[in-house]
């Protein structure tokens, strides 16, 4: 092949690539909650990295002249602590913006890992199927016999309570979906012709599966990975409430929610704010997932 | 049928095989001293641990121990509670109502709320009203349970006082558990006010834990019955002239409802994953508190029995589910 027929076959490919994504952010446009989810995203993303400079006081600094203060609006309220102080004085604004930070490093880790892992996985169970499927798909159905949160809770038991230890127990328990779909889709699709004649002209079984297949298996993939990540959010807050997640003092959302229990009758604001924080990024999240499963996959149009 | 039931079962067998691993392996991975871990006494000489040791089996190859787990599972015997000293199987047939009790009656909103209203936004589909209801649905879905309980515990219990904030029925009520079911018992027992209290005590928790399983079911209504709606018998249902009322009960809804009783089964999983939040909120005297507390009381061998168990049950619902599934439609029996 001259080097102007390449040429002309990347030009042609890059195109079509650009076409796939115009396409792509046209479908999701009409949907008007997917692009709010987005934009509230992009603010939390924006929140997250700017913390220490948002942030009016240090998130962990306690101050004992004012202690369960109320929101700056209620009577009692000062305007240098906007939305109150917990029951050591910090400032419940500060914490919530540097919690930001924790609660998208959780998604952003457990659905690397457990995407990832269920890809690889998912890949040599399909493309290879036989024996090895058998057993790497009863594995799968072994962890996903266990209520997640359970499971989740029983390795954090093994592993020692902590934010790290929490994100490994998450990915473990949401990484059988990805390699469920990655199976799926690997399964269907090896038998296409695309695939024979990759094979045909001696494409090994590394490249048939991770440049061949693969790319055309990735719209259910971001789908579930979205979902991955709300998930993420939701576990690993309710592992912290439970007292297994992060540790005090960080400032992660659950794990404040857990602090702030034991006022929740005399100072509604601990407990508010935080929830509010898990619930407008979970809904976010959420919203912009239902959105991309609208605009990649028209068999998937359900919402 | 007997058939289809053979092969389900046949098909779970590896996977309990495997929960069985799982749940003997999870003492065996924990870092530290199995003997100490599963004897719970302080201050062991060398001689009686080694005697422990020896008992407890863990002087043997690993496949023996397996083997005697096994051997003992068959036998009904779960281990014994470091704590209580009581056997992790009685423990849990005692706490195992409250969690049904609290789950069916989630189940029960979740499924007589979640199905009009996804049947309502297909009928009314592009409208408001659609809009407004699956806009509710998504945030039930996205919400963190633990803090919606506190939520309504704040306005239902600390501001309006209209119920209790944790238990199962207030303390100046006593009767022996027939049923296992505070309400069935409290009707039983005769006591005036009683089923009242025990149903007080139901409400938050339920809210609770159908929240989730009501949006998922919501959604999945909707999208079924927009499926089925577009379908060719409901046009000509339409044209025979049927009322829409029968229409959509009918003709449509029946065939709509089968992927969504799919759902209501994969429920089952979610409904325990949230006892276990539930339950923590509301002190709600069920496995799923029981479950907590064992992890935080380092009472393994109840943490290992209650894995092994809720697991169980978790499959065992999944494949009653399944075989309903093949009662009513039967294209899947004969595949």
């Amino acid at each position: 092949m001259s080097d102007s027929t390449t040429a002309a076959i990347e030009r042609a490919a890059r195109s079509a690539t650009r076409q796939v994504l115009r396409d792509f952010w046209r479908d999701f446009r009409r949907n008007r909650g997917a692009v709010l989810g987005l934009a509230v995203f992009v603010a939390l993303v924006a929140i997250a990295l700017l913390a220490p400079l948002l942030a009016p006081q240090d998130p962990i600094l306690q101050n004992r002249d004012a202690l369960l203060m109320p929101p700056a609006w209620a009577e009692a309220g000062r305007l240098d602590y906007l939305l109150g102080t917990d029951a050591v004085g910090r400032d419940i604004l500060s914490r919530l913006i540097f919690g930001a930070r924790f609660s998208l490093f959780i998604g952003v880790v457990v659905v690397s890992i457990a995407l990832t892992g269920g890809i690889l996985i998912g890949l040599v169970a399909g493309y290879f199927g036989a024996w090895v499927d058998g057993v790497i798909m009863r594995v799968m159905d072994v962890i996903l016999a266990f209520p997640s949160l359970l499971l989740a809770l029983v390795l954090v038991a093994i592993l020692g309570p902590g934010l790290l230890n929490a994100m490994i127990a998450i990915a473990i328990v949401l990484q059988p979906h990805f390699v469920r779909l990655t199976r799926a889709s690997v399964m269907s699709e090896k038998h296409r012709d695309y695939v024979v004649s990759a094979r045909t002209v001696g494409a090994g079984p590394l490249r048939l599966m991770f440049l061949t297949i693969l790319p055309n298996c990735l719209a259910p993939l971001i789908v579930q990975a979205t979902l991955s990540f709300s998930n993420a959010i939701l576990d690993a807050a309710a592992l912290g409430f439970l007292g297994m997640g992060a540790q005090p003092p960080t400032p992660e959302w659950g794990t404040m929610l857990a602090e702030a229990r034991e006022f929740i009758l005399r100072a509604w604001w601990v407990v508010t704010f935080p929830g509010i924080a898990i619930l407008v990024s979970v809904l976010a999240i959420n919203l912009v997932g239902d959105g991309l499963r609208d605009a990649l996959d028209p068999k998937l149009k359900r919402s | 049928m007997f058939g289809f039931l053979l092969r389900r079962v046949a098909f779970l067998a590896p996977t309990f095989v495997g929960i069985t691993v799982v749940a003997f392996g999870f003492i065996r991975i924990l870092p530290g001293d199995p003997v100490l871990l599963m004897a719970g006494e302080r201050g062991l000489t060398p001689e009686r641990h080694a005697e422990l040791l020896h008992q407890l089996g863990f002087d043997r190859p690993i496949w023996q121990q397996y083997l005697t787990y096994l051997g003992n599972l068959l036998q009904g015997d779960l281990g014994t509670s470091i704590i209580t000293k009581n056997p992790v199987l009685g423990e849990f047939l005692t706490l195992f109502p409250a969690t049904v009790e609290l789950s069916l009656c989630a189940i029960f909103l979740a499924v007589a709320l979640g199905v009009p209203a996804g049947v309502i936004a297909a009928v009314r589909r592009g409208s408001l009203l659609e809009q407004a209801m699956m806009g509710t649905a998504l945030v039930g879905y996205s919400m963190p349970i633990f803090w919606w309980g506190l939520l309504l515990i704040i306005l239902f219990s600390g501001i309006l006082h209209w119920t209790p904030v944790s238990g199962r029925i207030s303390l100046i009520y006593f009767f022996e558990p027939v049923t296992g079911f505070m309400l069935i018992d409290a009707l039983l027992s005769g006591q005036e006010g009683a089923f009242g209290s025990a149903l007080s005590h139901l409400i938050l928790p339920s809210i609770v834990l159908a929240t989730i399983p009501l949006a998922v079911i919501a959604r999945q209504t909707r999208s079924a019955m927009l499926e089925v709606l577009g379908e060719d018998y409901i046009r000509t249902a339409r044209a025979k002239g049927l009322s829409p009322l029968r229409v959509i009960g009918l003709h449509a809804l029946r065939n709509a409802l089968i992927p969504v009783i799919t759902t209501i089964g994969l429920q089952v999983g979610v409904l325990l994953a949230g006892a276990i939040l539930t339950e923590t909120i509301f002190s709600w005297p069920g496995v799923g508190k029981w479950m907590v507390d064992s992890i935080f009381r380092r009472d393994y061998p109840a943490v290992q029995g209650g894995l092994l168990l809720i697991a169980g049950v978790v499959m065992v619902v999944n494949l009653v589910v399944d075989l309903l599934y093949g009662l009513i439609n039967p294209r899947i029996r004969h595949q």
